[in-house]
């Protein structure tokens, strides 16, 4: 019988099966950052354990870096505490690492693949739920706890069982307005924020192939919202193209050798998976979050639902806690929601591709009053072409402001924060209670809705725009 | 990890049930970035109160906690079992533990014993009576003993296997190096490294 690509990857990293035992897997790269790591250099060294495979490991400062005056010491002594403690460890056991200033440095699932160190039918492990996202190459990659941090950094493998695997196909063209966020937002909405625990999802169907990377990852970067510890996609031509040229892409002979075997990536014809899910394309629309779940969202052009409409006791439950913690009424059109914060950023939508789509929009335009827009870019890197572009000054001039490279708003551990109540409409990947600050409402939103949003002060999209001079006032929230 | 073959030691009762792991280690303790230290942390809430069993001169210098039912309870951190370690317990005692607190301490080669509750109760008014009192937590014979009392506990051969021999996670896997070894010699050469170019 056939194999998918999740098996296919997995099979070729197994370094030891037993009956009875998990497998142990190999892992290609590890990813670490100053939040998850501390406790595991720590058992390393109480045990007196080197790092095992120094050239397969890298870290990067994200988290808590602050995104203005990043020349001065950093003012939170948690925040600092945990930047230095990285930067000591990294130094001790020879990591090599990204400090803030760096021109690599930025949050560590745009880091990797912009470096090219995310490459098809790798493993790819952080202690971090949403490296996730790396799987957009044809990675199997997913998050770990701290104790698992420290197992990769002393063995290069984890003993790990070996989820099942999910399709999600999705056919036909998108339409025009509708993009990777909405997409993934809608994929969330139908299987629920557990519908895929316990699987390796894969992302398949036309409208996948035709995106981009950066579309593709932030696809996989919320497959752990759907429950899922990984998405993949895999490689093509898309990929290949992408990778090439990249600092740790191989060249010549080693290039013609890896892309031979990138190519042989791809759930056989005859595979099973052992769940399957088809989304059809052609109908989905711009899609925005209402909820306190990323699985608790909507089309734009539809009404904050009414939690007696559901008829599971717990979802009604959660949507009406959500209703509360959101201040929204049921039957209010999703399109009068005033924002007061618009955040463009994160590891789902702080790619350069993300940061050009919010300008071409904001471009000429104005924020609106009372609205305050940041933009965030996912990397230090990505900052640069952006200022290399021009976007920052775009940016400035509709009124927004521009920052630098890191987590910044999408979990406020550094002074990015929403103040209790405050609204934003962000590009991020959860919208959980106080996840951007105590009290703070968030709407999950693309970086075309976030920018439309921006400018009109409600929840919009890009086709509002068209006649924004008659845009309608919203009846207020 | 440190083996666990037997152990000898003074006992602190701890009568309470259902004591979460935020009464264990309070959250903001959770900032902290290393492994130790925690010793201050333990119980920190109730150690305010002078009356608490642990500020008690007589119980300085335990080792067992004798503790009640459900023990361990709420959020996963690990970071309960490195304050009780931290602060010196090598075993506790209890009729039942939330599994993931057994499943951390295990991990970790603090040895959580489970007894039935008649039998913990005897335990704690030994040694609330008698704060000298020595209760032995015998791994190899799977036997809890103290003055009068003689109890067996069950433990899954795997787990008790790894306390026995001082073996965490890491040390198992390193025992298969030869596996690991072989594996990275194979690896084509393409593969990324990390190495600054
Ligand atoms: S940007 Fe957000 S989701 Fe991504 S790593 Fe940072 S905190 Fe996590």
């Amino acid at each position: 019988m056939g194999r998918t690509l999740a098996e296919k990857v997995w099979d070729d990293h197994v370094v030891r099966r037993a009956e009875g035992e998990p497998d142990l897997l190999f892992i290609d790269l590890h990813l670490l950052h100053e939040v998850t790591s501390p406790q595991a250099f720590d058992g390393l060294r109480q045990a007196g354990r080197p790092v095992r495979r120094l050239d397969l490991t890298i870290a990067t400062e994200d988290h808590n870096t602050p995104t203005l005056d990043i020349d001065k010491p950093i003012a939170d002594p948690v925040s600092r505490a945990q930047l230095e403690t990285l930067r000591k460890n990294c130094a001790e056991f020879g990591v090599r690492l990204h400090s803030l200033g760096d021109v690599e440095q930025g949050v560590v699932h745009v880091v990797g693949p912009q470096l090219g160190l995310t490459q098809p039918g790798t493993t790819v492990v952080c202690g971090d739920s949403h490296t996730s996202t790396h799987g957009a190459f044809g990675a199997l990659a997913f998050g770990i706890g701290t104790s698992q941090v420290e197992h990769v950094l002393a063995t290069q493998t984890l003993p790990l069982a070996r989820p099942k695997t999910m399709a999600i196909t999705i056919d036909g063209e998108l339409p025009e307005g509708v993009t990777a966020k909405d997409l993934i937002l809608a994929i969330i909405a139908k299987i629920g924020t557990g519908g895929g625990q316990g699987y390796i999802l894969e992302y398949r169907g036309s409208a996948i192939e035709k995106l981009s990377m950066e579309a593709r990852m932030t696809i996989c970067n919320m497959s752990i919202e759907a429950g899922a510890r990984a998405g993949m996609i895999a490689p093509d031509e898309t990929t290949f193209e992408y990778l090439k040229g990249r600092a740790h892409a191989p060249e010549g002979e080693e290039w013609d050798a890896a892309v031979a075997y990138w190519k042989t990536l791809k759930t056989d014809e005859d595979a099973v998976f052992d769940a399957e899910v088809v989304i059809d394309g052609p109908s989905l629309a711009p899609f925005v979050t209402w909820g306190t779940n990323p699985g608790q969202g909507a089309p734009l052009s539809a009404s904050v639902p009414d939690p007696a409409s559901y008829e599971d006791a717990s979802e009604r439950m959660a949507a009406e806690k959500a209703l509360e913690y959101m201040g929204l009424t049921a039957g209010q059109p999703l399109r009068d929601i005033k924002v007061d914060t618009v955040f463009v950023g994160s590891c789902t939508n702080g790619r350069i591709e993300d940061l050009r789509a919010a300008a071409a929009i904001v471009g000429g335009r104005k924020v609106a009053d009372g609205v305050r827009m940041l933009v965030v870019p996912g990397s230090a890197r990505v900052g640069l072409q952006a200022v290399s572009e021009g976007l920052d000054v775009v940016f400035k001039e509709a009124g927004a402001e521009w920052r630098h490279a890191g987590c910044s708003m999408c979990l406020g551990m550094n002074p990015d924060q929403l103040a209790p109540g405050e609204r934003s409409a962000s590009t991020s990947n959860r919208n959980f209670e106080g996840r951007q600050g105590k009290g703070g409402r968030t709407h999950l939103v693309s970086p075309q809705v976030a920018a439309a949003t921006a400018v009109l002060g409600h929840l919009a999209s890009p086709a509002d725009l068209v006649d924004s001079s008659a845009a309608r006032t919203p009846a207020g929230v | 990890m440190e083996a666990f073959t037997t152990h000898t030691g003074r006992a602190v009762p701890l009568r309470r049930s259902n004591v979460d792991t935020d009464q264990i280690i309070p959250a903001h303790w959770l900032k902290k970035v290393t492994r130790d230290g925690f010793e201050d942390g333990l119980f920190e809430a109730w150690r305010k109160d002078s009356s608490f069993i642990l500020n008690q001169p007589e119980r300085a210098g335990a080792t067992v906690l004798v503790a009640g039912p459900d023990f361990g309870t709420g959020s996963s951190r690990e970071h309960a079992v490195w304050a009780l370690q931290n602060y010196g317990f090598k075993a506790v005692i209890s009729s039942r533990f939330a599994d993931i607190f057994r499943g951390n301490s295990l991990k970790n080669g603090l040895l959580t014993v489970v007894l039935e509750q008649k039998i913990v109760d005897a335990l704690q008014e030994l040694t609330e009576k008698d704060p000298q009192a020595e209760i032995t937590v015998d791994l190899e014979a799977r036997e809890v003993r103290a003055e009068g009392i003689t109890a067996a506990f069950e433990l899954d051969e795997n787990a008790r296997w790894r306390l026995l021999n001082g073996l965490d996670d890491i040390s198992i896997t390193l025992q298969n190096e030869g596996d690991i070894a072989e594996y990275e010699a194979k690896r084509p050469s393409y593969k990324p490294k990390t190495l600054q170019v």
